[in-house]
């Protein structure tokens, strides 16, 4: 294989195709960037849920002073309740390092936070979630319990607003990446066309099949790969500047945001999910258009 | 090097196959004339020696190999052995001499300093020396036909297949390009030329196969074009 053949190929259909390759580029990083926007929101309702979020919905925190035979009879008067399914035991050092966990992307909270802060609790799963007040007045009273929590309503809506936001960032960058497939697949066959003369010699002198396809292949991957580019970019971009300056910047810490960590995890799904689908496009459009 | 073995070739949505029940042997460095009037078979015949084009019935074999044994991935080795030159020349219009000849073995992977031996030599046998730069439409037509036999020529195939080459020609400069033909055909190079010409095929007295209506019709060695001429 010579590289530099098939290289110089390449950069003499890129040039050819200029406009069609770059109306791939924009829309494959349109797309991406929806993409990367619909992951974002995932990882950042992901941050802001605890653990037990969708996992139960009454937790029963219990005081400190609390004693074993208290603590035994909050469990059995638990578990004796016909609407709770399972009853989960949250020990002070388990509740820690779930906190310890959930926060570590904001080392100072964990640090200036004693273990001893975080109490001990039962979590609650109801085989009917709207049954909560009865399973609350039940041990409510109860000596070493110190508050029930049900889930909190606007906590829920707002998630629920961010899983709508996710859905549709997601659909639409469906939409958008299946217009980026199909305008690659125009951009090759025009591609193919337009250089029907070349590839009709390299079949007749004896090429192989990866010689003519691989510089199309390659103009389609290095599409795809400086449209993921574009939308990395813009994913940086929008972490450095919107989350971290823009919506932290004005309402502080009121809730964890989505880290440098979780951002860095999308890149790499961005990137290849760009390249992937531009080649893999290229090579079913030439198995169609350039046939031996 | 070529035989042909009750080869029927029908092409879909067609009513007369285009080959029928054609049986025809041609050894190693034979010169042979393939005749015959447009759609008597001739192209089709070319066609399934190249393997672009599957026989409906029977088998044939090329240097050696069966054709429907050939898987897809060999069919590119097997080109490599053969030569093809065409009536309408086929060079690329934006590339030299010298690299519409390299071309050929650039996209058979072969390496730089080879390209750079083997082209001079090439362009020297077909006698385009000191033409290496030119651009294809700088060129005479039969001086456009010896680039495209140079780049048939230049990976040595052992069989060189040329449909129609001196159709775009006037009789003089075709009388060159046979001349080239000849002189390839010397160097062992089994040659099949499909030709209209009947006065190259006179002159040349050469084995002249003719097909008609998809039948071989006549075979002859030492031929003419027609018995009626």
């Amino acid at each position: 294989m010579r590289v530099r053949f098939v290289l110089s190929e390449m950069s003499i259909g890129l040039r050819r195709n200029l406009s069609m390759v770059l109306a791939v580029v924009l829309t494959a990083a349109i797309s991406l960037s929806l993409l990367a926007a619909a992951l974002v929101l995932s990882k950042q309702i992901q941050t802001m849920k605890d653990y037990w979020f969708d996992r139960i919905q009454v937790s029963v925190f219990l005081t400190k002073a609390v004693t074993d035979p208290e603590r035994n009879a909050i469990r059995d008067e638990l578990i004796q309740l016909p609407q709770v399914e399972h009853v989960y035991y949250e020990s002070q050092s388990q509740a820690f390092a779930r906190f310890k966990e959930q926060f570590k992307d904001v080392p100072s909270l964990v640090k200036n936070t004693p273990e001893t802060a975080l109490p001990e609790s039962y979590r609650v799963k109801l085989k009917d979630p709207k049954k909560y007040e009865i399973v609350a007045s039940a041990v409510q009273h109860m000596p070493g319990v110190d508050q029930v929590q049900g889930k909190s309503k606007p906590l829920e809506q707002f998630f629920r607003f961010l899983g709508y936001g996710q859905k549709i960032a997601l659909a639409v960058a469906l939409v958008a990446l299946a217009a980026a497939v199909l305008l690659i697949f125009n951009t090759v066959r025009l591609a193919a066309f337009s250089r029907r003369r070349e590839t009709g010699i390299m079949r007749l002198v004896g090429a192989s099949d990866l010689y003519i396809q691989a510089p199309f292949i390659l103009e389609g991957a290095l599409a795809g790969f400086l449209g993921s580019l574009l939308a990395v970019g813009g994913l940086v971009l929008t972490k450095a500047f919107i989350i971290d300056r823009g919506i932290h910047g004005m309402f502080g810490n009121v809730v964890n945001y989505v880290s440098w960590g979780a951002v860095a995890s999308i890149i790499p799904i961005i990137l290849l999910t760009g390249v992937l689908l531009a080649s893999i496009t290229s090579a079913v459009t030439l198995q169609r258009y350039l046939r031996v | 090097m070529i035989r042909f073995q009750g080869v029927t070739k029908l092409y879909p949505n067609s009513a007369r196959p285009a080959l029928e029940d054609a049986s025809v042997e041609i050894e190693k460095g034979e010169f042979v004339f393939l005749v015959g009037q447009s759609g008597s078979g001739k192209s089709t015949f070319l066609r399934l020696v190249l393997k672009e084009e599957k026989p409906t019935k029977g088998q044939i074999w090329v240097a050696g190999k069966e054709l429907s044994r050939l898987s897809h991935w060999k069919i590119p080795a097997l080109r490599r052995q053969i030569g093809t030159v065409f009536q309408d020349f086929r060079l690329l219009p934006n590339k030299t001499v010298h690299e519409n000849v390299a071309f050929a073995l650039e996209v058979i992977g072969k390496p730089r300093h080879t390209i750079a031996k083997v082209v001079p030599e090439v362009l020297d046998l077909v006698g385009l020396a000191g033409k290496e730069d030119r651009m294809p439409d700088e060129l005479s037509g039969g001086e456009q036909q010896r680039v495209a036999i140079a780049r048939a020529f230049v990976n040595r195939p052992m069989i060189l297949i040329a449909d129609e080459p001196t159709g775009n020609l006037d009789p003089s400069t075709s009388v060159g390009i046979m001349r080239l033909l000849d002189r390839i055909n010397r160097t062992g190079t089994t040659v099949v030329m499909a030709t209209h010409d009947s006065h190259i095929v006179d002159s040349m007295r050469r084995r002249v196969i003719e097909l008609e209506h998809g039948h071989v019709t006549r075979d002859q060695s030492r031929g003419v074009y027609g018995y009626a001429r």
